[in-house]
């Protein structure tokens, strides 16, 4: 069986490349308010992951309904109602982790991100794509969101997966990891300012494993600059 | 007619369409979350009140057996709802959904529960927005801090141990953050001395927000 290479070129995209938390830099207020500890991080990663997959899919069975002029409106209403449904599906099922994720629930109806993959990718491609690039875009910020709430719950509080209780269950309890004792917990790492320069430090981090990939490589010549682009075929 | 107009009224109708669309599935969902959502609130009061009044303290329905915003006459002091705690009919404590108004960012929203003499039963922080790290202690994840009322008691009107430690009272005030405890002090108090002067109206009243949950 013979993969399309456009699914791998997708997963290269959403998860490193083109990644929408480190390169297109899209969503970041939901990636730095609520990335304080790694459960945080992971519900609100599924939340964004499962309306991102939805909106794509979506917008993607539409494309050929909606007229151009409206476009945006119609993505707009579309990813609203996603998120209104996690949030009442949350508040059902998961109510404690409602309780504590719930102010930034809303937010990801202001995550640029998915209306940028709605808008650049998802109204242009058949629905078995945009849905791939839904999932891949969703890890990616998943990915992001869940190294970022690691570093900070590190630092912050020297613990990891606290509150792990949340979001699975009773039995995850356990999971929780005290890593080093703190007497009083390391502030800058748990406010905002924190997130922002955590955030600062793996985009760099990016840039310098890109660079050093770049360098390894026999050398090619560069036909074009290399420029951050939200609609990576243009 | 301008040329445009067959072009506006096709995409407001399309819009429109998505509209009603988008409002009907939410309105679905909506629809089969709604009595889970409701049974999720109500577990988590029951879970609540249960912690700060003992299960043998009482054998009613404490959620179903409440007030809402009952007369008061201690403007400082906002009560949201009371629920009465009764073993055998005979009224044995009650709890009482207050808000701190003074804390470092804002309202501090309180379940306090005091027994039929006058000594706290036990107090829980329900909503808060206090610095994480520092003010966030009054949350017994975070603390046990919140469990030093357990017991105690208002000895009279000038009973000056009701404060934090730097202010010469009992309690013990966090490093950094003397606002916040010093605020849920204050409002403990005061919902004691409430409760002291009110007891008969507290456990008359006929139960009124039933309903509600």
């Amino acid at each position: 069986m013979k993969i399309n290479p456009e699914y791998k070129e997708l997963a290269w995209q959403g998860l490193w490349k083109n990644n929408p938390g480190l390169v297109q830099l899209l969503g970041l207020c939901p990636l730095l308010a609520v990335t304080s500890t790694v459960v945080n991080a992971l519900g609100l990663g599924i939340a964004t992951l499962f309306v991102l997959i939805c909106s794509n899919a979506t917008v993607s069975a539409i494309r050929h309904w909606v007229p151009k002029e409206i476009r945006i409106p119609i993505f707009v209403l579309i990813i609203a109602t996603f998120v209104t449904c996690v949030q009442l599906l949350m508040n059902a099922f998961t109510y404690d982790l409602y309780q504590s994720l719930g102010i930034f629930l809303p937010l990801i109806v202001t995550n640029c991100a998915i209306i940028g993959r709605a808008e650049a990718y998802a109204s242009k491609k058949p629905i078995k794509l945009a849905s791939f690039d839904g999932l891949m875009m969703g890890l990616g910020f998943l990915a992001v969101l869940m190294v970022l709430g690691a570093i900070r719950e590190i630092l912050g509080q020297g613990t990891l997966f606290d509150g792990a209780n949340l979001l699975l269950g009773p039995w995850a309890t356990e999971l929780k990891v005290q890593i080093y004792h703190l007497d009083s917990q390391f502030l800058l790492a748990i406010l905002p300012p924190g997130a922002f320069i955590a955030m600062g430090f793996l985009i760099a981090g990016k840039n310098v494993i890109d660079s050093k990939i770049a360098q390894a490589k026999p050398k090619k010549l560069e036909q074009a600059i290399e420029r951050v682009r939200v609609n990576f075929e243009s | 007619m301008s040329e445009l107009t067959p072009a506006i009224s096709k995409n407001s109708k399309i819009l429109g369409l998505f509209a009603v669309a988008c409002t009907a599935a939410v309105a679905l969902v909506q629809l089969l979350t709604e009595d889970r959502i409701e049974l999720q609130a109500q577990q988590q009061l029951i879970k609540q009140l249960n912690q700060v009044i003992k299960t043998s303290n009482h054998d009613n329905e404490m959620f179903r057996d409440c007030i809402l915003s009952p007369a008061n006459n201690n403007t400082d002091l906002l009560i949201d709802v009371i629920y009465r705690a009764r073993l055998n009919k005979v009224p044995t404590a009650a709890a009482i959904k207050t808000v701190a108004p003074d804390g470092y960012s804002g309202n501090i929203e309180l379940l306090i529960a005091i027994n039929i003499d006058g000594s706290v039963s036990g107090v829980r922080t329900l909503l808060h927005k206090e610095t994480p790290g520092l003010g966030d202690k009054i949350e017994l994840r975070k603390s046990d801090w919140i469990e030093t009322f357990a017991g105690k008691k208002v000895l009279d009107d000038n009973d000056n141990r009701w404060a934090v430690i730097k202010d010469g009272g009992m309690f013990d005030q966090f490093t950094g953050a003397t606002i916040t405890p010093r605020a849920v002090v204050k409002t403990v108090r005061k919902t004691i001395d409430y409760f002291q002067a009110n007891q008969e109206v507290i456990f008359n009243t006929a139960s009124n927000c039933g309903a509600e949950l």
